[in-house]
């Protein structure tokens, strides 16, 4: 499902009706909108998650509700609804001292961050939108966006609150990206290779050939970066960009409406990504764990989505479970604990692979 | 290693703050992350209470001491109707004694759970948060079962109660305990021994025993410093003296003794020995006796003055009560434990990370209404 199979496609149903530069156009807005639309129904799954976990979790029942009126639908279904409505119906404020321009820029960039983020990711043997030969680099780059657009909204927001929030994300995001791409130079190690595709397609055959079973090693490097996607993707316990009740609530103190509502679906879009190149690099992608069974592309997207789920619902876990580290002691595990076991790791595989692989 | 000075900055916590725990405004110089000096400002929530005491009859007092520690009504009731109990010389029947105290031990399980609660959400951990405001809710029930009210009671009366155990009401009440007694456990294992809040409260915010006392820190901030000082022991009034429990004091497992962490644990540890004193008092409690048998027709203390202190949750509660012989107080004055808690606040933590402030802060467990009464 490339941007060229669609261009092919639409070219020999439209030929000649419009140009080939409209149709270039038409057919790369086609999966934009498809990703929109699955950002948007996917934040409102999760938010419904978030609530009804979190509920689990607090021994509480969360959004409840039967028939129609004013309540929240069967089981509160319709309550990540109602909230998106609320978001977008509410005043849009932006505070006479901010800085306008910046202030109203940061949420677009963070959205588009986590939004062309997407175009990299396999959801089946055929469904990725572009195909790149350095997909998880591409990935783990555009991530970056996201870090320009919270210092942005903390220091364009005028407030010392979003200041630090700002700050803290700054030291923070970028810290962490570096254990994080250490941990996913394994996985290419291994594989050889930077496209998504091709690093899927070396797991087939089973769990056993997926690479988090690959070596010891290679576990330890899974579970440094999904510590530190977590903390890329500014959760509990690595909060502290917004940590609610030391900054108020961060870098987005000032924002309301739809643009905190940007903010929200940046971080919901954010964990999609980190637990999807999490569960393509490590869990096998689109492959069932045994092969054979549920084996087929249809099924590809099944176990892709599944995989993430998972791991989106671990995040939620250790969200309602954990504290908040403080901002020092967030920097050493980092620094000191995840960076050395990141660099013994490629290392350790390295050394693998020569001596047991060769 | 040097340390970089770069420009201070002046920063107001409050008084709309999620960690203030009401309305408090924290003025903090600040160095980046460090924190160099607080200064805290009062009187948001003031609204006269001590003026307003001179105004109105001894009996209508009460429910103005409901509404100062919001958190632990009870206590503050008793507190005043000990004072006034000894100012007019008045001795009140075993059973109410009895019903006294097992009041006053729900309350102070309640004001823990909320106090270690919220010290968990201050550091980030909202769902032991919930699971403490859940069980706290099964007393507030115990509370409208017995007085109607769930928050500001207006329950103990000067020689007597408003009214007597309602039917069901110790049944229910041993039924909440055998619930309760694990989730203590549960709890403690949740939040007390998870890595990150060890890390977030051992060895910070340590107060030393001498720096407890001179401030005049009292309650479970000066036992968590290693300091055994506590009324129902060492001054006991009601029938503390029969009953049998430990102090639990602070022996700085995780750290330092005196640090967050040993706040945190003593409270929890005081609301173990709290649920041993439930249990005992049910046992004893007498099965006859008038709740309204000691009480006075009209209440006009003798010409004199009385300071009487009891231990509320938070500390020494004292109360000052001068008479002139007429059916108002001629002067009420309220020694408030949070207060002198908040007063130490600059003192243990000047100098520590912003993070650790608002920890330290929730750690000493204020109540903003007590503070500005």
């Amino acid at each position: 499902m490339t941007v060229d199979f669609i261009f092919e496609f639409l070219s020999g149903l439209l030929d000649g009706f419009i140009s080939s530069n409209s149709l270039l156009i038409i057919s790369m807005l086609v999966p934009c909108l498809a990703i929109f639309g699955f950002i948007t129904v996917y934040a409102l799954v999760v938010i419904y998650a978030e609530l009804k976990v979190s509920s689990f979790i607090q021994d509480k029942v969360g959004p409840m509700g039967q028939g129609v009126g004013l309540h929240a639908g069967k089981w509160g279904l319709l309550q990540p609804i109602a909230d998106a409505l609320k978001l977008l119906l509410k005043e849009d404020i932006i505070p006479s001292s901010a800085d306008k321009p910046l202030f109203i820029l940061a949420p677009f960039m963070i959205f588009i961050g986590a939004f062309i983020s997407f175009i990299a990711i396999p959801f089946g043997e055929s469904i990725i939108v572009t195909d790149l030969n350095i997909g998880i680099f591409y990935i783990l780059g555009v991530g970056s966006i996201a870090v320009l657009s919270l210092i942005l909204a903390g220091w364009a927001s005028n407030n010392k609150w979003s200041l630090y929030g700002g700050m803290r994300s700054a030291a923070q995001i970028v810290s962490y990206e570096i254990p994080a791409g250490l941990s996913l130079i394994v996985v290419i190690m291994l594989a050889g290779t930077l496209n998504m595709q091709d690093i899927i397609k070396y797991q087939a055959g089973g769990i056993f050939n997926w690479i988090i079973f690959d070596n010891p090693f290679v576990p330890i490097a899974f579970v440094v970066y999904f510590i530190s996607a977590i903390a890329e993707t500014n959760r509990t316990p690595f909060d502290l960009p917004e940590s609610e009740s030391e900054l108020v609530a961060g870098f987005a103190t000032e924002y309301s409406g739809m643009r905190y509502a940007f903010f929200f679906l940046s971080e919901y879009a954010n964990m999609f990504v980190v637990s999807a190149v999490a569960a393509a690099g490590f869990l096998g992608g689109w492959h069932s764990p045994i092969q054979g069974f549920m084996d087929s592309p249809a099924w590809g997207v099944f176990w892709m989505i599944n995989k993430t789920g998972f791991l989106i619902f671990v995040m939620i876990w250790l969200r309602w479970t954990l504290p908040r580290l403080r901002v020092d002691q967030l920097m050493n595990v980092c620094w000191k604990v995840f960076l050395p076991l990141a660099l013994i790791n490629i290392f350790g595989v390295a050394i693998w692979t020569v001596v047991f692989n060769s | 290693m040097g340390v970089v000075h770069g420009q201070e900055m002046v920063l107001n916590i409050g008084p709309q703050h999620p960690a203030t725990h009401g309305v408090l405004r924290l003025q903090v110089k600040t160095d980046g992350e460090v924190i160099s000096e607080i200064t805290p400002y009062l009187g948001y929530l003031h609204r006269c209470f001590e003026k307003h005491c001179e105004n109105v009859s001894y009996e209508q007092v009460i429910p103005f001491t409901d509404r100062c520690d919001y958190l632990a009504s009870m206590t503050m009731n008793f507190g005043y109707v000990v004072a006034m109990e000894q100012l007019m010389d008045i001795k009140v029947n075993d059973r109410v004694e009895y019903i006294r105290v097992i009041m006053a031990e729900l309350q102070r399980i309640a004001s823990h759970l909320l106090a270690t609660g919220v010290f968990g959400l201050d550091l980030g951990a909202f769902t032991p948060f919930l699971h403490m405001l859940r069980d706290r809710e099964r007393i507030i029930d115990l509370f409208e079962m017995t007085c109607g009210a769930r928050l500001l009671y207006n329950y103990m009366w000067v020689g007597g109660l408003s009214h007597d155990l309602p039917k069901g009401f110790v049944e229910a009440t041993l039924k909440f305990l055998d619930y309760f007694e694990p989730k203590i456990d549960e709890f403690e294992n949740l939040l007390g021994h998870n890595k990150i809040f060890v890390e977030r409260t051992a060895d910070i915010g340590i107060m030393p025993a001498e720096v407890a006392i001179n401030y005049g820190v009292t309650g479970p901030n000066l036992r968590a410093s290693g300091v055994n000082w506590d009324l129902r022991k060492d001054n006991p009034y009601s029938v503390y003296s029969k009953l049998d429990f430990n102090v639990p004091i602070g022996k700085g497992i995780k750290g330092t003794v005196g640090d967050s962490w040993d706040r945190f644990y003593v409270r929890l540890q005081e609301i173990r020995e709290s649920v041993k004193i439930v249990r005992q008092a049910i046992d004893q409690l007498p099965k006859d006796g008038d709740v309204h048998q000691s009480m006075p027709k009209k209440i006009r203390p003798p010409k004199g003055s009385i300071y009487s202190r009891t231990e509320s949750p938070r500390g020494d509660l004292g109360y000052y009560i001068e008479s002139d012989g007429s059916d108002t107080p001629y002067r009420l004055k309220m020694r408030s434990p949070a207060f002198t808690a908040l007063g130490v606040l600059n003192e243990i933590a000047g100098g520590w990370l912003m993070s650790d402030v608002l920890a330290i802060l929730g750690s000493l467990d204020i109540v903003l209404g007590e503070i500005d009464r």
